[in-house]
């Protein structure tokens, strides 16, 4: 039987995070793993925004800045259980990127490369001056999410790395089910052809305003989610989370990895997340080695590793 | 009164920054159509390696000259390595490229320099001049004659010799031009090299009045970007208005309303001027053809 | 039968020059009319008019009786009026099927939402849509290659693909700007079957085409544009033998190709 291709890519996902532990040396893997599904949720975003609809954001920190905001300040401020927090900073962001998205989207290309900049750069600003709220440059602690107190209950001891390692991958895995159902859908499809060419998309009648709107607002509700996830994941917050190298971070996850596709991103992700992570030894030249991955990547593998390799592995089955 | 002029004439000095700057994104975008996110490092550049000329005690014009030089030969080589080799890929993949080439650049200037914060004394002294009732540092008025000259010569460039008639030519048809003879790929190492010097000339002139650091570029490209977009990408004057414009702006706003917010001005301006006005205050306006 | 294009006193102009102007006539169903005329005389800018790409700076646009003038696309696309492009505009990375079952967009009504979670109306759409697209692309002889993506076909197909993708939104009246274009005999053949066979269920059709020898087999009627204005109009042999038409247009050359067709 032929495996669709979207069950395919979720059965690599769930294999390889359930066997990845397997070859952990140590526990502090867990934690690499975790931030790995953290930005992987966020590079899913990207793939929908960047991927399918072909529109560029380099702000989409500033949603990962709100919900992680969220998760420090809406408990205390507004009475809200952590885990609603989550779902908080999510509405907060789609509301933001609904009101911001109409305008900015009008513009293509660099242009809207700059006003979206823009954007994540005034939401970084907002929560690095007002301190008496954010805690400013120093950041701000997060209330715990209570779910190792609710396990320790029903009798079950976990570290705080494994816990958030399965927990960011179910929720990865969630998000990355998301999107390939919205690949193959309606949406999905109207959303790859007003890439391929606007004007054509207009003609046969896709509301293109409308649909960009749509992968505007779920790319910044997947931003969120992986700010308030890694919110509560090290339970302290500072600006950084919005800043405008985070979101250049994203993109450049998903581009490196290869945006067209969920598994591609996530790629990204793994790599440019395990490598600064794992190969401490090379700080000094951490800056250097990823400026230079970033230009060779698109020079030599402009359509982004993963989708470079497998061409390469498939040209060579057939000859 | 006196405070008017005051923030006036510190948003005139900083705006003349943001207008080299801007001006660099213009030369190169002009010639390459790619928006260079790495222009904030040549700034940055030419006040490092003016910094260090002058600690290893050279004279200040020749620590500067070769701060330029040494900028300029990196822009060519930018240009060379990583920008021409991807010629007609997406903005996205040319975004990226930038990107990178500015975090390369900041990585090694904080290996090649250090990562300390840098500054030497302004070119004529320290002592800040008075004219009615507002204070002006000399190296402000270097500043803004600095900038005033690079335009002024870049003007004569493009409209008196051929190699800048070429140079325009390109950015406004790359095919007809090399159609015609010109070497546009020359042109685009010019482009390149010319953008670089320019940062680097912003750079050396303003370090004794805000100093410098590895770091600081990224910040600095932005505001330079968002000039550039204001005045309408691909147009230099725009850039003088842009810069001028937004370093005022932001001294005002510093001024007036608040300080941790002054750089929100360039941001929350760009969005609407690029709502409103997509093509910039000065910028052409395009037809798409179907 | 009444019009159910009717186009009265077109024209745009760019900077000053008029590069239509003035441009009256009428499309009736099932009817097939083509514009012809020399190269830059403002054939697709018509196009582009009528299909809500160009705001016009004089004139009407009606479909049947109801004011469209510079209408948004894909508001006129829910009217029934759907295009093809001279220089192609299709999706390079979809394959042929999701090309022409985006196509369908608008009976799909595609919600993000249900399609994020894959609900069972969501799949149900896609199901349909890709029922009806595969259809077509058998009508247009690309069934077989249905899950290839189109940036790797010929030209001819991508031509048949363009068509099939604007019959998916099921117009009532279709414009296609020179759908035989590159296209050798045996393919303009088709194209011009195609294109009868269509006309056949009621669908109007307004042509943009070089190819003077398909134009003069199946158009009921022509327009002729010149430098903007509408020079002549009529059925074929009155225009093909129309002296203005000739001067401006025709030449002898494509005087012998009419009454070749004709014969």
């Amino acid at each position: 039987m032929q495996l669709k291709p979207k069950y395919l890519s979720l059965l690599i996902l769930v294999l390889l995070v359930a066997a990845a532990p397997l070859f952990f040396p140590s526990g502090f893997y867990y934690r690499v793993g975790a931030l790995i599904f953290i930005n992987g949720i966020a590079v899913t975003g990207m793939v929908i925004l960047i991927g399918y609809a072909g529109q560029i954001s380099l702000g989409h920190a500033g949603f990962a800045g709100i919900g992680a905001y969220s998760c420090a300040l809406a408990p205390v401020y507004l009475n809200i259980p952590p885990v609603a927090a989550i779902a908080f900073g999510a509405a907060l962001s789609a509301a933001l990127a609904w009101v911001v998205g109409r305008p900015i989207l009008k513009l293509h290309g660099y242009y809207l490369g700059v006003a979206t900049l823009g954007l994540g750069i005034l939401i970084s600003m907002v929560l690095l001056n007002e301190a008496q709220w954010t805690g400013g440059p120093d950041g701000i602690a997060v209330p715990d999410l209570g779910l190792r107190g609710l396990l320790r209950d029903m009798g079950l001891r976990v570290g705080a790395g494994e816990l958030w390692y399965w927990v960011a991958a179910l929720v990865m895995i969630l998000g990355a089910w998301l999107a390939l159902n919205l690949f193959d859908s309606p949406t999905g499809r109207a959303l790859r052809a007003l890439h391929g060419s606007e004007v054509a998309a207009r003609t046969i009648g896709i509301d293109v305003p409308r649909h960009k709107l749509h992968a505007f607002v779920v790319s910044a509700v997947y931003a969120s989610v992986s700010g308030s996830l890694l919110a509560q994941m090290n339970r302290l917050i500072t600006p950084d989370v919005a800043g405008f190298m985070h979101s250049v971070q994203m993109v450049t996850m998903a581009v490196l990895g290869g945006v067209s596709s969920v598994l591609g991103a996530i790629f990204g992700a793994t790599i440019l997340t395990a490598l600064p992570q794992l190969l401490t030894v090379f700080h000094q030249y951490e800056h250097m080695v990823l400026g230079l991955v970033m230009i060779l990547v698109m020079i030599f593998l402009p359509d982004g590793l993963l989708p470079s390799i497998l061409k390469r592995l498939k040209g060579r089955n057939e000859e | 009164m006196s405070d008017l002029l005051q923030f006036l004439l510190s948003g005139l000095t900083v705006g003349a920054v943001y207008a080299l700057l801007a001006l660099g994104f213009t030369i190169i975008f002009n010639a390459s159509g790619v928006v260079n996110f790495a222009q904030g490092e040549f700034v940055m550049l030419g006040g490092m390696a003016t910094a260090f000329g002058i600690a290893a005690g050279l004279p200040v014009p020749l620590a500067a000259l070769l701060a330029i030089l040494g900028t300029a030969a990196l822009g060519v080589a930018l240009n060379a390595l990583a920008i021409a080799p991807a010629r007609g890929a997406p903005v996205v993949s040319l975004i990226i490229i930038t990107i990178g080439a500015a975090i390369f650049l900041q990585g090694a200037a904080g290996l090649l320099f250090d990562k300390q914060i840098h500054r030497y004394p302004g070119f004529s002294g320290e002592a800040a001049l008075r004219i009615l009732g507002a204070t002006i540092l000399p190296q402000s008025l270097w500043v803004i004659a600095g900038a005033t000259l690079t335009f002024a010569l870049l003007w004569l460039f493009f409209s008196r010799t051929l190699t800048g008639k070429a140079v325009l030519a390109t950015a406004n048809n790359p095919l007809a031009a090399s159609l015609v003879g010109i070497n546009t790929r020359a042109i685009m190492a010019l482009s390149f090299g010319l953008s670089a010097a320019i940062g680097a000339v912003a750079g050396l002139l303003v370090t004794p009045i805000t100093m410098t650091a590895y770091n600081t570029g990224v910040a600095l490209a932005l505001s330079g970007f968002a000039a550039a977009m204001l005045g309408g990408l691909g147009s230099p004057l725009g850039a003088l208005v842009g810069g001028l414009l937004l370093g005022v702006l932001e001294a005002l706003t510093a001024g007036y309303v608040s300080s941790q917010y002054k750089d929100a001005v360039s941001f929350i301006l760009i969005i609407l001027v690029l709502t409103f006005l997509p093509q910039g205050l000065l910028g052409r306006k395009s037809t798409d053809r179907v | 039968m009444s019009a159910l294009l009717d186009i009265s006193d077109l024209g745009i102009a760019f900077g000053g020059i008029k590069a239509v102007d003035g441009v009256s006539f009428a499309v009736r169903p099932g009817e097939i009319v083509s514009v012809i005329g020399p190269n830059g005389a403002g054939k697709t800018t018509l196009f582009n008019m009528i299909s809500g790409l160009y705001r016009p700076s004089q004139g009407q646009v009606r479909l049947d009786g109801r004011d469209i003038t510079a209408m948004e696309p894909h508001l006129l696309a829910r009217l029934g009026l759907s295009r093809t492009f001279q220089n192609l505009q299709l999706f390079g990375d979809m394959t042929l099927l999701e090309n022409v079952m985006v196509g369908h967009h608008l009976r799909e009504r595609a919600h993000v939402l249900p399609d994020l979670f894959a609900l069972s109306s969501s799949r149900r759409s896609t199901r349909a849509s890709a029922d009806n697209a595969l259809a077509l692309l058998r009508r247009v002889r690309l069934d077989k290659g249905a899950y290839r993506e189109a940036r790797a076909m010929s030209y001819g197909a991508l031509k048949r693909l363009e068509i099939a993708r604007a019959l998916a939104l099921e117009p009532r009246i279709l414009l296609l700007d020179e759908p035989a274009a590159g296209c050798n005999a045996v393919e303009t053949a088709e194209i011009d079957e195609l294109i009868a066979e269509v006309a056949a269920s009621g669908v109007a059709i307004l042509l943009v085409e070089h190819d003077m020898k398909l134009v003069m087999k199946i158009s009921a009627h022509i327009v002729v544009l010149d430098h903007g204005r509408k020079i002549a109009e009529g059925a074929p042999a009155e225009v093909a033998r129309d002296p203005q038409v000739i001067a401006a247009y025709l030449g002898q050359h494509g005087q012998d190709q009419v009454l070749h067709a004709e014969r």
